[in-house]
């Protein structure tokens, strides 16, 4: 019987676990979280359970299916408040994870072989830095977006939203739905960029009826609540004592550099702000997977990786929503497990068509470079080492450097306990380095996560002369 | 494009000798194959030891460079100004430390002779050991205190020797891979070729670290110098609990040995940005870059054996790089003596930001005919402990 190692819980994961066990593996899945789920599916604690989360979420009776599956299925052992934190490839893939909360001491070690491997990692939202985005009161909309499903908790009464693509869209509902009063939704694309991403082949949309659906859903959901939702602006600052008070938003030109004289102030006490995601590629890349120039793991129709029994699925190929994660993850677990191909002819379809969702939201709401023209001298880029803008450019400048490595080492950009997961890609963009290259992307993290040196020292070895000394 | 000196490697060696080479009124050219300051520059934790030298030429060089890297930090200081970031040069001094009885007397002895050459070291009670570093395990058997132990943020000071070169007149050209030599009618070597052009030199230095073998093969000759990979782990940022560099005292016999095998030892200090650094691992694999967790296992280990409150700090991450070998544990700096006008300044192994600073005013002394500051015969490549490691025929 073959071993199927899945690494994520989220849709992909877990639609991934299951069709690995039809296809008759034993399947083992890996998530960091307290429960199954993953961002998309973020919920309340079981031991808080809620009747509302169906409607908080969307596809929650397809969570419900896969979570029950995955529990009563012998075959399947799914793995919560495991941390993957490193793999080595010096003989077969071996993946190295911690189990139990993440700031306890002595979580157990555990270090694991299996037949075939699928990443489903997922991405997290990426935030532009502006003036102000380092005081309390404003979040990733991905954390504002976590709060609300997993804890209930509203980050604020009045609530801006910002930044771009679809993503900010059901935050904002997020947001209403806990019970705070969401001012706008400015969307950082102009109708142009959106037209030329969602245009060209609306029927496209239709035909990955799913995600047509959501996005109609969050429309009429806006309509609802009367959110406004302006294209072609942005939160250009966020001002307040000690925390946030008010927001400045300005229209944007097709650049996204602000158009001076537009701006215009907002009393909030929440800016949500999210450009994006980048997806997580530390352990793809440890593992040896080839990342494409659009920054995503590289994989074939079937969800096969460049590196052999090593599988990819969700947004780490993607950034394609829901319906190709769920795709996605059957077709790779399928594959991992052993199963035939022509079994799974109706998910590999339904993958082609919900595929080219990630080139169009790239070419609607893709970061465009005008937005530099927000930032000033003291705004900090890197918020963990608090470097500001001015600095890492005159350092850039001063070592006439382009290359990731040597700026990060000199300003310490990126240098901090989140190892550049927020800055890594705008700090790449502001000294122009070219993430083609090895010394230049912010992806390659060989320690995947944060790991207490006495559990890295009570790993067990079995030619290490020093062991038992302690 | 025509330079008195193309020196190939844009790391801190090579910066350092393009700096003194173009102080001394040569033209200088310096290509990498990647971005300057990139590589093994950019993979350690800067080391400027006396502490760990034994006896013999490279401690000769260690402490003209423990006298030099004051005078050279301040005048890197002076000359670019304040906004260029600060080297982070300090005198903070080193603890070296046996763990066990029988390493006490060894330790011991070894100080003692390095203070009979000039090297200061203090044999300290444990007490005093714990005066300095009031967190080490008070299990230590032995402690010697070494002022003259230095640390420097090599990343920063290898940009900053390449900034105050091209304020010089040197000129840096990153991504220029070197594919083969220049060489005339006779075989004399006269400059590299690169992807993009021939550069015609009088003088072609090859500062690769551990690709120098590869570039000295590219070039025509034969240099015995061998990648070995280190790895460290960097901590998430703390209250400052670490003063000094402290080590074990096998970290010694860690850098002299030549087994292929892995072998670990502690290094462990704090830095400005309030990480902690914790080194150290030697292993012969060539130039496999793969994460082997079993390195990073040992090197907790043995770093919780001096301080064991690290256990509860979290290591945010690990980096790994090649550190030039020499098989005779010197380097080689100085001119071919089987092929005139290629000149090599490598082979530091782990010593090479610490003697970054000396390496390049002996080169740029022999190059210019000056007087050098010491003896450079003991790091030619026609010494005798290298000779068996050479190929017979000379240069191929």
């Amino acid at each position: 019987m073959k071993h199927v190692l899945v690494i994520g819980a989220g849709p992909a994961g877990l639609t991934a676990a299951v069709a690995a066990a039809d296809a008759g593996a034993r399947v083992t899945v890996l998530d960091s979280g307290t429960g199954p789920g993953g961002q998309y599916w973020r919920h309340l604690p079981p031991e808080r359970p809620s009747r509302r989360e169906a409607r908080l979420h969307h596809g929650w009776s397809e969570f419900e299916r896969l979570r029950e599956r995955t529990e009563r299925d012998g075959s399947i052992d799914v793995v919560t408040e495991a941390q993957a934190w490193a793999i080595e490839t010096t003989g077969g893939a071996t993946v190295h994870a911690l189990i139990g909360p993440s700031d306890a001491a002595g979580r157990e070690a555990l270090a694991l072989e299996a037949d075939s491997l699928v990443f489903a990692t997922g991405a997290h939202d990426r935030t532009l830095p502006f003036p102000g985005w380092n005081l309390p009161g404003v979040f990733s909309a991905g954390a504002a977006q976590a709060l609300a499903k997993g804890e209930r908790i509203a980050v604020g009464r009045r609530a801006v939203v910002a930044g771009a693509g679809p993503f900010l869209l059901p935050v904002a509902q997020s947001l209403t739905a806990t019970g705070s009063t969401v001012l706008g939704v400015y969307e950082a694309a102009r109708t142009p960029a959106l037209a030329k991403g969602w245009l060209p082949r609306p029927w496209r949309l239709l035909s990955s009826a799913r995600k047509g659906g959501e996005l109609a859903g969050y429309l009429a959901h806006h309509l609802r609540h009367r959110v406004p939702y302006r294209l072609g602006r942005a939160v250009v600052e966020a001002r307040g004592d000690g925390r946030v008070e008010e927001a400045v938003i300005a229209r944007l030109d097709a650049d996204w550099s602000p158009i001076p004289g537009t701006e215009l102030t907002v009393a909030a006490d929440a800016v949500c702000v999210s450009h994006g995601f980048t997806p997580r590629l530390e352990l793809p890349i440890a593992a040896g997977c080839e990342i494409g120039p659009d920054r995503f793991v590289t994989v074939d129709d079937d969800q096969r990786t460049s590196v052999d029994g090593v599988w990819a699925a969700g947004e780490i190929t993607g950034i394609g929503g829901v319906d190709a994660a769920l795709a996605e993850g059957r077709v790779a677990g399928h594959l991992a497990a052993g199963g035939d191909r022509s079994a799974i002819g109706p998910a590999r379809r339904r993958r082609r068509a919900s595929a080219d969702f990630a080139r169009r939201i790239e070419a609607a709401h893709g970061v465009r470079p005008g937005w530099t023209a927000w930032m000033r001298e003291d705004t900090v880029v890197c918020r963990c080492e608090e470097v500001a803008y001015g600095a890492l450019l005159g350092t850039a400048a001063a070592t006439e450097q382009g290359s990731l490595r040597s700026v990060k080492l000199t300003t310490r950009a990126g240098l901090g306990i989140c190892q550049a997961r927020m800055c890594g890609r705008t700090v790449e963009e502001l000294t122009g380095a070219d993430p083609s290259r090895a010394a230049d992307t912010s992806d390659r993290r060989p320690l995947a996560a944060p790991v207490r040196l006495g559990d890295l020292a009570g790993l067990s070895s079995k030619d290490d002369p020093q062991k038992g000394e302690h | 494009m025509r330079t008195d000196v193309v020196i190939v490697g844009a790391g801190i060696i090579g910066a350092a000798c393009a700096r003194e080479a173009a102080r001394a009124g040569l033209s200088v050219t310096v290509v990498d194959r990647g971005a300057a300051a990139s590589a093994t520059s950019a993979r350690g934790e800067g080391n400027l030891l006396v502490s760990d030298k034994a006896p013999g030429p490279e401690l000769d060089l260690a402490l003209l460079a423990a006298d030099h890297w004051p005078g050279l930090a301040a005048e890197l200081a002076d000359e670019l100004g304040g906004a260029f970031p600060d080297i982070e040069y300090q005198r903070k001094g080193g603890v070296v430390v046996a763990t066990t009885p029988e390493g006490a007397e060894p330790l011991r002895a070894f100080a003692r002779r390095q203070t009979e050459l000039g090297v200061e070291a203090a044999d300290l009670s444990v007490p005093e050991a714990l005066e300095l570093e009031p967190h080490l395990d008070p299990a230590v058997a032995a402690a010697v205190h070494y002022p003259q132990d230095a640390q420097v943020q090599p990343v920063i000071a290898t940009e900053a020797l390449l900034a105050s070169a091209r304020r010089a007149g040197a000129k840096i050209l990153p991504h220029s891979e070197v594919v083969g030599p220049v060489r005339d009618r006779n075989g004399r070597l006269g400059g590299v070729r690169t992807a993009a052009e021939a550069i015609s030199a009088g003088a072609v230095l090859v500062a690769a670290g551990p690709w120098s073998g590869e570039v000295a093969r590219t070039l025509g000759a034969d240099l015995p110098v061998r990648p070995r990979r280190g790895m460290v782990l960097v901590t998430s940022r703390m209250r400052q609990r670490v003063f000094h560099k402290v080590y074990d005292a096998d970290y010694f016999g860690a850098t002299q040995s030549s087994d292929e095998g892995l072998q670990t030892s502690s290094v462990i200090e704090s830095t400005p940005g309030g990480t902690v650094l914790i080194g150290s691992s030697r292993q012969q694999i060539g130039f496999d870059d793969r994460l082997r967790v079993e390195v990073l296992a040992r090197i907790a280990r043995k770093a919780l054996r001096l301080f064991p409150f690290l256990e509860t700090t979290s290591a945010i991450r690990a980096y790994g790089g090649f550190r030039p070998y020499v098989p005779d544990h010197l380097p080689v700096i100085g001119e071919d003596h089987r092929d005139p006008g290629l000149w090599y300044a490598t082979g530091h192994e782990g010593a090479g930001i610490g003697l970054a600073g000396v390496t390049g005013a002996l080169i740029g002394a022999q190059l210019t005919g000056a007087e050098p500051a010491l003896d450079p015969r003991p790091f030619q490549l026609s010494r005798p402990s290298l000779a068996a490691h050479l190929s017979p025929g000379g240069p191929t």
